[in-house]
């Protein structure tokens, strides 16, 4: 043994690390923007609720739902919603690889599926929601 | 005169500093001078006191690796005329501990390196000697990617899922695991998918993508680890309904 002790500097993370950089910023952002999907979950099963409990709550589930606090909140929450699915969308072609006849599907080719399927998706329920 | 850029260097003297410092040197603002040979100049003309690590100044023996302006970059092709007129901070790697200087402790990425066996792994006793393990160029497009890692450790720095817990086996680790495992000619998927599915494995790796946007090279171990947790998904779904003589 020498004499010698090693004596290291421990570098420390900054306790806002995720606003030190843009793309570190983004990803936080990308991953609080899930609670805007919780939300809507929430929000799906308190309809589903208010249908199985007959024409009264219904009507106050749609009362509520008119009430200009929970537009807003709904307001916020599609636009969290959609920021979450465009980026997720976005990042999606790297962590999938599809071939098709033994040749790897370019990424656009998977993104593009995603925002057709999100595109007829959405047809749907215009159809059902509007038109219907 | 020349035209002068001034290096603001991060110094640590463990006998002597509480903590690291900054000095700075002025350098000739050469354009075809790179970080690394500005820290070379100061070396042999300035400060020879000053430590850092470096090997073959081409972009392949990964040694070179700082934190330049904030980045994680390979210093031997950070050219100073892009950060002109300066000043230009070079500190060393994040989420390190720092030895001396700009030099790391980098045996706790050694230890990853070897859990996830970057080898072939393979029972040879069917194979004829005398005769080449072939592969076609498909095959080899599979990790070829994945196979340009040179362990510089750049995506480790950038990762803050690995600087907030080092217990994480990091992005480089992973992608070489993955070069192993999409060779054709290799047999350890499975020894290596006990290390990468771990909580500290593939798991604890939140997609920042970080690690991809820092690679020199191209390697992309963002993409590598977000295939691997699809195997081992997989793989866990497969291990819990079929019997083990079906599961391939």
């Amino acid at each position: 043994m020498s004499g010698y002790q090693q004596r290291l500097y421990r570098q420390r993370v900054p306790l806002f690390w995720w606003l030190s950089r843009r793309s570190y910023f983004a990803f936080v952002v990308r991953e609080l923007t899930s609670l805007a999907v919780v939300w809507f979950v929430v929000y799906l099963l308190w309809l589903v609720w208010a249908v199985g409990s007959g024409p009264t709550a219904y009507q106050r589930f749609l009362d509520r739902s008119a009430e200009p606090w929970l537009v807003a909140i709904n307001v916020v929450a599609l636009a969290f919603a959609i920021y979450h699915t465009v980026t997720w969308f976005a990042v999606t072609p790297q962590a999938m690889v599809l071939r098709v006849r033994r040749r790897r599907l370019p990424g656009q080719a998977i993104a593009g599926a995603l925002y057709l399927a999100w595109l007829a998706v959405s047809a749907v329920l215009v159809w059902f929601v509007v038109i219907k | 005169m020349p035209e002068e850029i001034t290096l603001r260097v991060s110094r640590y003297r463990p006998e002597t500093d509480a903590g690291p410092t900054f000095q700075e040197y002025a350098v000739p603002l050469r354009e075809d001078w790179a970080v690394l040979d500005a820290l070379n100049y100061v070396k042999d003309e300035v400060d020879p006191t000053l430590a850092y690590r470096w090997s073959c100044r081409m972009g392949i023996c990964g040694s070179c690796g700082m934190t330049v302006n904030g980045e994680p970059r390979l210093t031997c092709g950070t050219f100073l005329v892009d950060h002109a007129p300066g000043p230009i901070q070079v500190e060393p790697l994040r989420n390190f501990p720092v030895i001396r200087d700009l030099v790391i402790e980098m045996t706790d990425f050694m230890h990853k390196l070897g859990s996830i066996q970057p080898w072939i792994i393979r029972d040879e006793s069917a194979d004829d000697a005398s005769v080449e393990l072939l592969q076609t160029p498909s095959e080899m497009d599979e990790y070829r990617r994945y196979s340009m890692c040179i362990n510089c450790m750049l995506c480790y720095s950038a990762c803050p899922v690995y600087g907030l817990d080092s217990k994480f086996i990091g992005p480089a680790a992973i992608a070489l695991a993955q070069r192993y495992n999409l060779d054709s000619r290799d047999e350890g998927a499975a020894d290596r998918l006990t290390v990468l599915s771990e909580d500290e494995g593939v798991w604890a790796c939140t997609f920042v993508g970080e690690c991809t946007r820092a690679c020199p090279k191209g390697v992309d171990p963002a993409g590598a680890i977000q295939r691997a947790k699809l195997v081992a998904a997989n793989e866990a779904v497969k291990a819990f309904l079929l019997p083990k003589w079906a599961r391939g």
